[in-house]
């Protein structure tokens, strides 16, 4: 330390009491300049930033207002509903629709309890109340069916030690069930060779339905389904709840807007690596047949003798499943439908194989299907594996951009595009940056989010909770289908919507089994 | 102010570093402040929710308390803007100084650099133990016990009269 050298004396304010000096001044306001730097690099920094963003509002010129959620109809007449399969989706179903079952309940409490960034309590319980009725439930399994009837009494969405509601009538067989005189509308939950036929005999007797993709498990029941519903009048929803997603409606605007130019190919994936996922489901230990109704479980299937592996994971055999076509392909082909409004396919290839799961199961676990749109111009290219999880997104590539869709939407500029040349070549636009990006929740939609907020966006950590509260889509899909039924008008994945989905599942199916690539005949509505 | 009265002789390059320390560490905290001021959508929420170490309990659940991510919101955005204005004008320098430590001493306790965890927002350097967060503290702590403002600085003429 040299304090003793050179000492001057900086640090004795001036003391001559009458003024301030100028020198004081100086000395006091030393920092004048540095804020004028900082004004001026701030102003500047704000200019470019809103000049940018005025110019690349003119380039995506998409609302940026959030997509609104229609407000429940009340007419003070609760629907009165029946649910038919109260299984995995069953349970989750009966949740959206605001009746879980008291053990759920308390596992989302204990979960808060053990881990505060798990919200799931709070947001469960400020899921609006739809203004409906349980008044029955069918499962072919006793267990299941009286857990339902428990679900279905919990008007208040207690924990078990709390006060429980009327318990709804349980029913032997489905059919009982839909002859009720105190049930409106059913939501139908059941494997997959039963959702056609029950749906249809639903129909007929004119209740609402709240159908589980896939629509159907044959082609033929496909068309017996949309002929009984629109005789009938009902209202019917196939279960999409894709439907919902604010992102897609954005994705549809970005398309009607002509953002991405010509669009060719689409890519959309299912990648799951765990039992679970590829439906290894865990079997009951008070399975056994004589709690389980076999031959009603069995139905329109071939007939099997009892198996507790089949029962529970009859998603891996074609005699009761439609495959990953059914389960997974359907929900990535409704989503492209709902943004691009495909329709049926001209042609469909397919090839895949039991690669992984050698379990006994008939159905593939690695599945490949090209749909061929010439209406369109396009190819649609699913790819699943049950094997690996690697993520791949759902894809739409255009000639002048490309927007993967999740959650979120993000779309970036092609680098070769003609319509966003210029401004490529200008600066404006960098195509290793987005043009648009869509955060649900976020009451502003560009591409220039901060990396802060994209990264926290990303892991659902920011707008979702925040601001717009975070819902769960199969909610809002019963929810619209329970104010379409009191509007007496059709939802979002109606019969017609529900056809399309159907037949072009069939199509994937048939293309696998017959090895061959199957055509559709629009004149004759037919699969050729 | 006591400290200046031991501490109150300094050369010119000590003095010269100290209030551009000062000035460089205002000018971070103002930009901090006012780039959240002008985002309507900023919230500290994300980085509360993403809070590790032993503290991260009590983060999480001043995040779940809508209520208190306002006050917290408000506090971050005209707290560092305050404390900008203190550091670079030497305006009430003290306090803007240890109301700086504080601040820093949360984000500190909210984002750890530990070796066992790992954040959501990524860094943009290693750390262990020790980051920028804990080093400018530490600069800020020097310039507590280092002041300057009453040489460059409004407080030169707010505490003139303790100095006679």
């Amino acid at each position: 330390m040299k304090k003793d050298n050179k000492n001057k004396d900086h640090t004795t304010p001036n003391t001559s009491a009458q003024n301030i000096g100028r020198r004081d001044i100086i000395k006091g306001l030393a920092a004048i300049p540095v804020l004028g730097a900082f004004s001026y690099a701030w102003i500047r920094k704000n200019r470019i930033d809103e000049k940018f963003r005025k110019q690349m509002r003119e380039v995506v010129h998409l609302t940026s207002q959030p997509v609104e959620i229609a407000p429940s109809i009340k007419d003070g007449k609760p629907i009165r509903l029946g649910i038919i399969g109260f299984g995995i989706r069953g349970k989750q179903l009966m949740r959206a629709a605001g009746f879980p079952e008291p053990s759920w309940i308390d596992e989302q409490i204990q979960d808060h309890a053990e881990n505060k960034r798990n919200t799931n309590y709070e947001s469960y319980m400020e899921q609006e109340q739809l203004d409906i009725e349980v008044n029955g439930v069918c499962d072919v399994f006793t267990v299941y069916s009286e857990e339902a009837a428990l679900a279905g009494s919990n008007v208040n969405r207690e924990g078990a030690k709390g006060k429980m509601g009327k318990a709804p009538k349980q029913y032997r067989t489905y059919l009982e069930l839909l002859d009720a005189p105190d049930i409106d509308a059913v939501i139908i939950a059941t494997p997959d060779h039963w959702h056609a036929t029950m749906a249809i005999e639903a129909a007929r007797r004119g209740k609402h339905v709240y159908c589980e993709k896939p629509v159907s498990w044959t082609v033929p029941e496909t068309y017996e389904l949309v002929k009984v519903v629109k005789e009938k009048g009902i209202v019917f929803q196939l279960g999409h709840q894709g439907r919902q997603t604010e992102s897609y409606t954005k994705a549809k605007e970005a398309i009607e807007k002509n953002v991405l130019g010509k669009v060719n190919l689409i890519e959309v994936c299912t990648n799951r690596n765990d039992p679970n996922g590829a439906w290894v489901y865990d079997i009951h230990p008070e399975a056994n047949p004589s709690t389980i109704d076999w031959d009603q479980f069995i139905g329109p299937a071939p007939a099997h003798e009892f198996s507790l592996e089949r029962f529970f994971r009859w998603r891996c055999w074609w005699d009761y499943s439609t495959g990953l076509n059914g389960d997974l392909l359907t929900h990535e082909y409704d989503a492209i439908n709902q943004v691009l409004g495909i329709g049926i396919p001209g042609s469909v290839a397919s090839s895949g194989g039991i690669y992984f799961f050698k379990d006994g199961r008939t159905v593939p676990d690695v599945l490949q299907v090209v749909m061929e749109f010439p209406k369109h111009e396009l190819t649609f290219l699913y790819s699943a594996t049950l094997a690996s999880d690697r993520s791949r997104g759902k894809v739409i590539m255009g000639h002048d951009a490309n927007m993967e869709i999740s959650d979120r939407l993000v779309i970036y500029a092609d680098p070769q595009s003609t319509q966003y040349k210029e401004k490529i070549e200008s600066g404006l636009i960098d195509p290793l940056a987005p043009i648009y990006a869509f955060t649900p929740g976020k009451k502003g939609a560009d591409g220039f989010a901060t990396a802060t907020e994209q990264y926290f966006a990303s892991r659902g950590l920011l707008y979702t909770y925040r601001n717009g509260r975070r819902v769960d889509t199969t909610h809002l899909h019963i929810k619209e289908w329970l104010n379409c039924i009191r509007a007496g008008v059709q939802p979002s994945c109606n019969i017609d919507q529900a056809f399309q989905e159907g037949i072009s599942a069939h199509m994937s199916t048939k293309a696998l089994l017959e090895n061959r690539r199957v055509f559709w005949d629009a004149d004759k509505q037919e699969i050729v | 102010m006591s400290n200046s009265v031991i501490i109150n002789k300094y050369t010119n390059p000590q003095t010269f570093f100290l209030v551009a320390l000062r000035i460089l560490l205002g000018w971070y905290f103002l930009y901090e402040g006012l780039v959240k001021i002008a985002n309507p959508d900023w919230s500290s929420f994300g980085y509360l929710m993403d809070s590790q170490g032993i503290f991260a309990g009590m983060f999480q659940s001043m995040a779940s308390n809508t209520d208190v991510v306002t006050v917290i919101d408000w506090l971050n955005k005209w707290g560092l803007t305050f404390i900008g204005i203190g550091l670079m004008f030497g305006f009430l320098t003290q306090l803007a100084l240890f109301f700086g430590m504080l601040l820093l001493v949360m984000y500190y306790l909210s984002h750890p650099p530990l070796a066992s965890v790992s954040y959501v927002l990524p860094q943009e350097g290693s750390y262990l133990w020790v980051n920028k967060t804990l080093i400018e503290i530490f600069a800020m702590a020097v310039l507590l016990v280092f002041p300057t403002s009453h040489i460059f600085g409004i407080d030169r003429f707010i505490f003139k009269s303790n100095k006679k």
